[in-house]
């Protein structure tokens, strides 16, 4: 068991990631009860809004110094894309079969894909990403870099303004009441379509300061990093309990911590070897999805949504 | 007395199934107004109509002197009527407390809205010793009582009430029939939907009978609970 809190470390900047992409999974799950599967596009294009950003910028910025910037020209992109999805494509949709939303969340996905790899200059091979100067850092025995150190302080910060929008403020509470009964919320005086556009945004704005942590770890954007992404910030939502925001990050961080510890220590399992490794990284995680769906179907903090009459 | 809502030739239907057949009926201020009628009469639907939640066909609806067909859901409320919904609907995974807080979601006077919560409090004592307790976790009754309390918390003109008494134990529905008399008494008009026919016509100014969508009969409260064909159909008597 050499390097384990490397590991450990590893798997928790990998959950960051993930969780604060599944936010955005949840919280819309959460008050419409759509899977938008485009999400993981909207997290690709603040990606590109935040390189973007980056070149727009006097040459020799310093990118300590840009990064903000880097940041609010991702989430401005990103939540741009999120709140015309639900306008313009999920919202015609609202009272037609589930299917239906369903569907055009995949067409959706697919078409942003499409649209950045043959629209913006490059992107098809992936466009490299500018790196934060400075590390890397040795705490103890774990070693750090710079795109981790700013995972480790935005995460956090994220979910605590999140907690305290969704806890103290009238929005959030509006927001609460439209995810337990939107009827009945109406009937407070709670502009639904409001509280839903907002969740939207949110959830994009998230998504976006995980692209910039994703591009800084990486060193690239690619008009497909969404997929994968995606795929894996929507299996944490789950596991997390979708429909519970808590539940997304911490969803995330026990797949990030899992598949961290999986592809270092499955190896060493005697008889195991061959299944241990990055290759097989991302099968572990949905492995350990399908055990939770079996033993906790309604996800580690989630509710049975019986009381749901 | 001007009518406070004015109801004309009200049609309702979902997809080609019309549940609401051109209704009028009008409650005037002041008054407790019930309309009674069994399961799938269309009562529900007329209220969901009224509180904007569903569009009608065809109709004037004329609240405190403005059209409200038009009006979207949300706005409803802050125009003075309240809807306190069938099945109560409270929100379950929040407080006695936040759901009162709730029913003032538009209003922007805090000190009024403490105090509305504590009148609310006096009136269902019960609520006051629970204030923090997730309302999920109530008795039907008492349920009831929050989702009765959350409606006033808008300081309606006009309070809708459906299905108050279902599922109550006896001793219960007498507690939110008495509470419904309190509220009228001091002079807040209340529009009342019931399948309890006695208890309800008994405390109403004015009653309309509901069969299949529409009104077959009307009279004051008094007037229909003495009606021959209403206490065959609704009150059990040959």
């Amino acid at each position: 068991m050499h390097e384990l809190p490397q590991q450990l470390a590893n798997g928790l900047i990998l959950g960051s990631l993930y969780g604060l992409i599944a936010i955005g999974y949840t919280m819309v799950y959460g008050i419409v009860q759509l899977i938008n599967f485009a999400h993981g596009e909207i997290f690709m294009t603040g990606g590109f809004g935040a390189l973007t950003t980056y070149l727009i910028l006097p040459p020799g910025t310093g990118l300590w110094l840009a990064l903000p910037l880097m940041l609010l020209g991702g989430v401005l992109i990103s939540v741009i894309v999120a709140v015309a999805a639900e306008r313009f494509a999920y919202r015609p949709l609202r009272g037609a079969p589930k299917l239906a939303p369903l569907i055009t969340a995949i067409g959706l996905s697919l078409a942003l894909q499409q649209v950045v790899e043959q629209f913006y200059p490059g992107a098809k091979s992936g466009r490299s990403f500018p790196q934060l100067p400075g590390g890397p850092y040795h705490i103890g025995s774990v070693t750090l870099q710079p795109a981790d150190i700013f995972l480790f302080v935005a995460a956090p910060l994220c979910m605590g303004a999140l907690a305290a929008f969704v806890g103290k403020t009238r929005t959030g509470r509006g927001m609460q009441a439209t995810a337990q009964d939107p009827d009945t919320a109406k009937l407070m005086g709670i502009n639904t379509d409001r509280i839903i556009v907002i969740a939207f945004a949110l959830g994009a704005a998230f998504a976006a300061v995980a692209a910039v942590g994703w591009g800084l770890r990486y060193g690239q954007v690619s008009p497909t990093m969404g997929f994968l992404a995606g795929l894996k910030a929507f299996t944490a939502a789950v596991l997390g309990g979708i429909g519970n925001i808590y539940g997304a990050m911490l969803g995330g961080l026990v797949l990030g911590v899992a598949e961290a510890l999986a592809t270092a220590y499955i190896q060493e399992i005697p008889g195991m070897h061959q299944l241990g490794g990055g290759s097989w990284a991302n099968v572990w995680a949905f492995v350990l999805l399908i055990v939770v769906l079996l033993v906790r179907p309604q996800g580690l903090l989630g509710e049975r949504v019986a009381d749901r009459a | 007395m001007t009518a406070l809502l004015e109801v004309e030739d009200l049609r309702v239907s979902y997809g080609k199934i019309e549940a609401v057949k051109g209704i009028s009926f009008s409650v005037k201020q002041g008054e407790v107004t019930t309309l009674i009628g069994t399961n799938g009469a269309g009562k529900t639907t007329t209220l969901r109509t009224l509180s904007g939640l569903l569009k009608p066909t065809q109709g004037k609806i004329t609240f405190d002197g403005q059209a409200l067909s038009t009006v979207p859901a949300h706005k409803i409320v802050s125009l003075g009527l309240a809807h306190s919904p069938e099945g109560r609907h409270i929100f379950p995974r929040m407080s006695i407390e936040e759901n009162l807080l709730l029913g003032a979601f538009l209003r922007k006077d805090s000190a009024g809205i403490t105090e509305d919560v504590e009148r609310a409090y006096a009136l269902f004592p019960i609520l006051g010793e629970r204030r923090k307790q997730a309302a999920g976790t109530l008795s039907g009754g008492e349920q009831q009582m929050l989702a009765m309390g959350r409606a006033l918390m808008s300081r309606p003109k006009l309070l809708m009430l459906d299905e108050p008494s279902m599922g109550l134990s006896p001793l219960m529905m007498q507690k939110i029939m008495a509470t419904i008399v309190e509220l009228k008494a001091s002079g807040t008009t209340i529009l009342l939907v019931e399948q309890n026919a006695q208890a309800a016509l008994s405390l109403s100014d004015r009653g309309y009978v509901m069969e299949t969508g529409r009104i077959v009969l009307t009279g004051t409260g008094a007037d229909l609970l003495h009606d021959e064909s209403v206490r065959k159909a609704y009150l059990g008597e040959d």
